[in-house]
């Protein structure tokens, strides 16, 4: 498995990104042999975004470039990456954009205390309302 | 001509919402019988007249393909069918606008006419209100996309022929949302008329009910029938994708879904009377921001409507002005509105108070995942909130809301304990635990998946649980309204989590005659045939499906080529058994002769819709049933007041 994968990669590395006609990467629409490798990719694709569409996954679109991006997420898992690992090497080579979950970073932060500071108000109102015994 | 006729109708509409505008605000000052305050309600029907003769104006001019309009050349053509012409009247900007404002008006029309429950000086306010709204809307419409635009030359033939937009969905699915959002612009009307009148009674709630409901179910059914175009249309199985334009209705959805509770509590107990103003408030602000979000293009990139911000910043100054003006009244006005009947946690308010507050914690969510992308994009700064964020984050609020719901139709109004449906509470925690347990024993499923299927079982027993000990017969019709919708959230939940957790997918590439398996399914590829169409090629896949060995199914998805403009499509085919759907796409040919497929099997992924309509469902039974008793609670005031007459002519 991992020779095989070391091969594709060789194979196909280089050409793969390369836009326009050429057919698409083997692996954007061949699942992977391993039922487990290949719902962890699975996992990972439904979490990347398609650059090219407006709002789909790449696990949702037709687009060539979502295609060689499965293919990229595939070949990796298969090659026995971690999907965080995958997930950072894309965000590396096209920027936090690619990723559908934000991580806590100084330009994401409000995205995760405004939800506590939800949780606070809500115990504050609830509080209000209903604490200390009050009908 | 009859253009031009349109668009005088129009100008005489918007000057009729001043006149609607200045007639209620002399009528707060002096007293409803004084001077121009009388005009009022004759200019609210006036005005939904004239709205509707130029929308019937627009229809006209793409009935009849009129060239020399700019909206008809850019949009029709006069080789479509009638049926397409006509929805292309509203399929564009300037004539979407022209229907939102047209069934504004037309509301407003109804409500000035039929509508008696409530203080005279109450419903000036809030036709005065609806008349400023629906001015902003006329300025837009008037002075930034004139629906009824001549151009010098007439076009020798339209432009509008894509076929891919000649769908009867597409046709019907925007003006949905729409009827829901000014459903809720209704709402908000009458908000502000109570709060500047301080006339905030049960008499207030139940003339907004209907409306928030009528919203309410519209948004449900837009929102359901949205999810399955998108499911069936786009070729990959997704069906919800937390995309803005998504998130646009599902934020009014949830505003309207806090708000009809919390109407219906003011209606019955008198109690809440402050949140049902705010809420009223904040749903009509969802469904503007809804509308902006859409129509300005701030979606497709911030730097693309800050370069061409005409229209976008029309709409954001209209969005400024009612959504800061309400809140600024609400402000000015929510100390003087006492809160209402008290009650205790262990009531019926209670567990609503608490789901109401869920509520606006998940679009509290929904909104920051949605607006905080464009916010960090205006600086340069690309972020992609996604399901990751969203499902986790919104769940967290979602999960105990759904808790509460299975709870809190069986407490009693105003004072209960829980000690009370003490057998109830156990059966519901029996049948979460028992679900975890037997859902945990699968392989591979997740863990919001699996509360998912664990919660829908106990909300779909629970649901019904408030039937029991009573008679059916004489139930009233809006408590089965409530039972139905329940059911339906329960029924939809069980789809989306046994979606996300029994889905199968199978990515094959098959020879003529080779077959592969997908779940319980076994499909055999049996041909291949080229099938052309008037403007598109395809290549057709002919497949047997058979489920566990049963008898074959044909199915033929094909994969399309459009040519002018070349395009191509997917053509999915779904296979639906009561337990789930197969869903068959037909993909390209592979370098070595063989036919790449898609296919999935999606356990029970129909009852998401099913429950959609089910909630749609339920919200008619309830309107049908408020609307019936407030018509019999009405002629029986009416008769009383009769009585009184004769005893007092007796005397």
């Amino acid at each position: 498995m991992r020779l095989l994968a070391a091969f594709l990669l060789a194979v196909i590395a280089a050409p793969a990104l390369a836009q326009g006609s050429a057919p698409p990467a083997p692996y954007a629409y061949r699942q992977l042999d391993d039922p487990a490798q290949e719902a962890a990719a699975q996992e990972l694709m439904e979490t990347l975004r398609c650059l090219k569409c407006q709002s789909q996954s790449i696990a949702d679109s037709d687009a060539p470039m979502a295609g060689d991006m499965r293919h990229q997420v595939r070949i990796r898992i298969a090659a026995g990456e971690q999907p965080e690992d995958v997930r950072a090497w894309l965000m590396q080579r096209y920027g936090d954009y690619v990723s559908y979950a934000p991580v806590v970073s100084a330009r994401t932060w409000p995205l995760f205390v405004l939800p506590i500071v939800f949780l606070l108000t809500i115990a504050a109102v609830l509080w209000r309302r209903f604490g200390k015994g009050k009908v | 001509m009859i253009a031009e006729l349109g668009h005088a109708a129009l100008w005489m509409a918007a000057a009729l919402a001043v006149l609607q505008l200045v007639a209620g605000a002399l009528g707060i000052r002096d007293g409803e019988r004084e001077g121009i305050a009388i005009l009022s309600r004759p200019a609210a029907i006036l005005q939904g007249a004239l709205a509707a003769f130029a929308f019937a104006a627009l229809l006209w001019v793409f009935a009849i393909t009129d060239l020399s309009v700019k909206l008809v050349a850019a949009n029709s053509h006069s080789m479509k069918p009638m049926i397409f012409k006509l929805s292309g009247a509203w399929g564009n900007h300037e004539g979407s606008m022209l229907l939102w404002v047209t069934v504004m008006a037309l509301a407003g029309a109804l409500i000035a006419a039929v509508e008696r429950r409530l203080p005279e000086r109450t419903m000036q306010a809030t036709l005065a209100a609806q008349g400023f709204v629906a001015l902003g809307f006329y300025a837009f419409l008037l002075l930034s996309s004139n629906p009824f635009e001549r151009l010098p030359i007439p076009a020798a033939e339209g432009q509008g022929l894509n076929p891919l937009l000649q769908d009867i969905g597409l046709a019907f699915h925007p003006p949905t949302l729409y009827f829901g959002y000014v459903g809720l612009s209704v709402a908000f009307s009458f908000a502000v008329g109570a709060m500047l009148t301080r006339a905030v009674t049960p008499d207030f709630a139940r003339a907004m009910r209907p409306w928030v409901l009528g919203a309410w179910v519209l948004l449900t059914l837009g929102i359901t029938a949205g999810s399955y175009w998108a499911y069936y249309e786009l070729g990959w199985g997704g069906w919800w994708f937390w995309d803005p334009v998504e998130n646009a209705s599902l934020m009014p959805w949830l505003a309207a879904t806090a708000l009809l509770h919390s109407v219906s509590v003011l209606a019955s107990r008198d109690a809440l009377r402050v949140w049902t103003i705010m809420l009223g408030v904040i749903a009509f602000s969802m469904s503007m921001l809804g509308t902006f979000l859409v129509r300005s293009g701030v979606l497709t990139s911030v730097h693309a409507f800050a370069v061409d911000p005409e229209r976008g910043s029309f709409i954001l100054a209209l969005l400024a002005i009612y959504i800061g003006g309400a809140l600024l009244l609400f402000a000015l006005r929510a100390n003087s509105i006492s809160e209402g009947e008290r009650f205790s946690v262990a009531s019926r308010e209670g567990a609503l108070v608490f789901n109401n507050v869920m509520l606006s914690a998940i679009l509290a969510v929904v909104l920051l995942g949605t607006l905080y992308p464009l916010l960090t994009e205006a600086f340069d700064v690309r972020v992609s909130v996604g399901p990751p964020y969203f499902n986790p984050v919104s769940a967290i609020f979602a999960l105990p809301m759904l808790a509460v719901m299975a709870v809190g139709p069986l407490l009693r109004w105003r004072r209960d304990s829980f000690g009370r449906i003490s057998k109830e509470l156990a059966l519901i925690a029996a049948i979460i635990v028992a679900g975890l347990i037997f859902f945990a024993l699968f392989e591979g499923v997740a863990i919001l998946p699996l509360l998912g299927l664990a919660l829908a079982i106990a909300l779909g027993v629970a649901s019904f649980l408030p039937l029991r000990g009573r008679n059916l017969r004489r139930l009233p019709v809006s408590v089965w309204g409530m039972v139905m919708a329940h059911f339906g959230i329960a029924v939809a939940l069980f789809g989306m989590a046994s979606e996300s957790a029994f889905s199968n997918e199978k990515l094959a590439a098959l020879e003529v005659g080779q077959s592969t398996q997908v779940g319980p399914w076994e499909v055999t590829l049996d041909g291949i045939e080229p099938v052309a169409g008037p403007n598109w090629t395809a290549i057709e896949g002919r497949m047997l499906a058979s489920y566990k060995g049963g008898e074959p199914s044909e199915i033929a998805p094909q994969s399309r080529n459009f040519w002018a403009p070349p395009q191509q499509t997917t053509e999915s085919v779904l296979l639906t058994r009561w337990n789930g759907q197969l869903y068959a796409v037909m993909g390209s040919e592979a370098d070595d002769g063989r036919w790449q497929l898609r296919l999935w099997w999606k356990p029970f992924v129909t009852l998401i819709w099913y429950g959609g309509v089910l909630m749609a469902l339920g919200g008619v039974l309830a309107i049908i049933g408020r609307v019936r008793r407030d018509l019999k609670r009405r002629s029986i005031r009416r008769k009383i007041e009769v009585r009184r007459a004769d005893m007092e002519e007796l005397r």
